[in-house]
């Protein structure tokens, strides 16, 4: 049986048995980007590897959104989480009420991928977030 | 005075709101000849000109000035850095007189925004065929998925990291910064809202961002400011009644964000203020203590709140005991957007960061009428521009 094409969100957004989120990390220094970089914004050599970013991290800041965009389905919680390997990434927080006495600063949440969406020739969306452990 | 100090000369605004019936460059030739008229000079005494607007950057807008105030062959530059333009639009004019190229200018920032509603945060439009495209390879809109790119969500998360690092910052702290600006915005009669509003029905209007309800976000608007700057040993050949009036740039500063872990995910509004902060202080030998007022970036009540912490108004991690102290208050410590702020003034893009400068100076002058902070002497205005920019003048009163 032919299974679904599945593809990530985004090319930073690795899928398959176990997804992670792959950053570009700076030979030199070690900082790393989601984004492809012609060189490091922080000590501006040119030599990058890719670096597995921890599933596991903290809320370091967020904002339930109420107002957006039409077709944006609210509330959401937008998050800032910072990985334990000190990745700072932003995603919705999911699989967790909207309203500020469910979401607390600090709390532990791991990576977590979702169908987010299917296009015309069945292919799906893979996209991510991070839910409270 | 220390001989080739820069000055503001004249200055002015238009009320900030709706302007159907003008268009952009209206507003900003009216406020170009006020600004003329307040310092008793010509479109003909203009060595230099900037302009500053963000959603007209690419019409020519100082040519399209010029056409409406005289068009006399100077040199014109048009700029555009976001919130930051209208300062970036100032130190334009500051740095050509510095430069010894010019001996006075004019800076004027506008911007004709009408009823935008919410900025940033693209809709959400399924893709038909999912295609990589853009530096992130994404397949599709990401906004509301991916964490939001919503001004309100930005700067929510902007007052929430801070909340995470410091004690005694929370929900009731940011409303507090909405109610002092929307009260302030009562003695204004240039805001573009003058209303009072109770702390409950700031913390009860709808939420558009948690923590920022409504009423704790700029609106959207029209509007334009102008500042006619001058060379000291210029100034010094004008009129005594001329002189007085003029007001001194202590400091101009323009920074860019330095590279920091989290900024390519949330834009990092704290450590260019802070070096803006740092630069504008040594440059004027003054400290956040001796300043009279401060116009600061209140886009949202959440980046006020911060702000206090960046510009040092209050100690480190203290921003929370400062509001609930009541020291940012016009009749506190150290008064904090006395016009109404962005929150209540309102912030047609180009135009706020020339118009805090006319803020700042009209208190100097001692011209603010039922908002004027009595004996003000040496005041700041500070804008960001997400990018991101951030612009510091430090004005004083002449001596």
């Amino acid at each position: 049986m032919a299974s679904t094409r599945q593809v990530p969100i985004v090319d930073y957004l690795r899928i398959g048995a176990r997804p992670y989120l792959r950053a570009t990390e700076c030979g030199h220094c070690g900082a790393r980007y989601f984004d492809r970089r012609n060189a490091c914004a922080k000590c501006g050599k040119a030599d990058f590897v890719n670096a597995r970013v921890s599933n596991r991290g903290a809320l370091r800041s967020f904002s339930i959104v109420h107002r957006a965009a039409p077709g944006i389905p609210v509330p959401y919680v937008s998050a800032l989480v910072e990985t334990d390997d000190g990745t700072t990434v932003r995603s919705n927080l999911v699989d967790c009420p909207a309203d500020p006495e469910h979401v607390t600063l600090g709390m532990k949440v791991r990576l977590a991928t979702y169908v987010s969406g299917t296009d015309d020739a069945g292919t799906e969306c893979v996209a991510f977030g991070y839910r409270p452990v | 005075m220390s001989g080739d100090s820069v000055w503001v000369l004249g200055t002015s605004m238009t009320r900030f709101g709706r302007y159907p019936d003008l268009d952009a460059v209206d507003l900003a030739a009216k406020v170009c000849l006020e600004a003329f008229a307040d310092g008793e000079v010509t479109v003909h005494d203009m060595d230099v000109m900037a302009a500053g607007t963000l959603f007209q950057a690419s019409t020519s807008m100082g040519q399209r000035i010029q056409k409406q105030i005289g068009q006399t062959g100077i040199p014109v530059f048009n700029v555009t850095n976001a919130c930051a333009t209208g300062a970036t639009a100032i130190r334009t004019v500051y740095l050509s007189i510095k430069a010894g190229e010019a001996s006075m200018g004019l800076a004027v920032g506008v911007e004709q925004m009408g009823k935008m509603g919410l900025l940033r945060g693209g809709s959400k439009e399924e893709a038909n065929l999912y295609e990589p495209a853009g530096r992130y390879g994404a397949v599709t809109a990401v906004d509301g998925v991916i964490g939001t790119e919503t001004m309100p969500g930005v700067f929510a998360q902007a007052g929430m990291a801070y909340a995470y690092e410091n004690d005694g910052v929370g929900f009731e702290q940011f409303a507090k910064v909405a109610y002092k600006n929307h009260l302030h915005s009562t003695l204004n009669p240039l805001a573009q809202y003058q209303k009072e509003f109770s702390l409950e029905e700031i913390m009860g209007s709808p939420v558009q961002s948690y923590p920022n309800t409504l009423l704790m976000c700029c609106p959207t608007g029209d509007g334009a400011a102008a500042a006619v700057l001058v060379s000291e040993e210029r100034l010094r050949s004008m009129p005594k009644r001329v002189q007085k009036r003029a007001v001194k740039i202590a400091a101009s500063v323009l920074t860019s964000d330095p590279w920091v872990e989290s900024g390519q995910v949330q834009p990092d509004v704290n450590t260019l203020t802070r070096n803006a902060a740092n630069q504008a202080y040594e440059k004027a030998g003054i400290g956040p203590e001796d300043l009279d007022l401060v116009e600061l970036h209140d886009c949202f009540a959440t980046a006020e709140l911060i702000h206090y912490d960046n510009l040092g108004l209050c100690e480190p991690g203290g921003a929370g005991d400062f509001i609930d102290s009541g020291a940012p208050f016009r009749d506190g410590t150290t008064p904090v957007n006395v016009s109404g702020g962005l929150i209540s003034k309102g912030h047609p893009i180009g135009a706020t960061g020339v118009a805090n400068v006319f803020e700042v100076t009209t208190h100097l002058r001692g011209e603010a009428g039922d908002r004027q902070i009595k004996g003000a002497k040496v005041g700041l205005a500070h804008v960001i521009g997400l990018g991101s920019s951030c612009g510091i003048h430090i004005l004083e009163k002449a001596a």
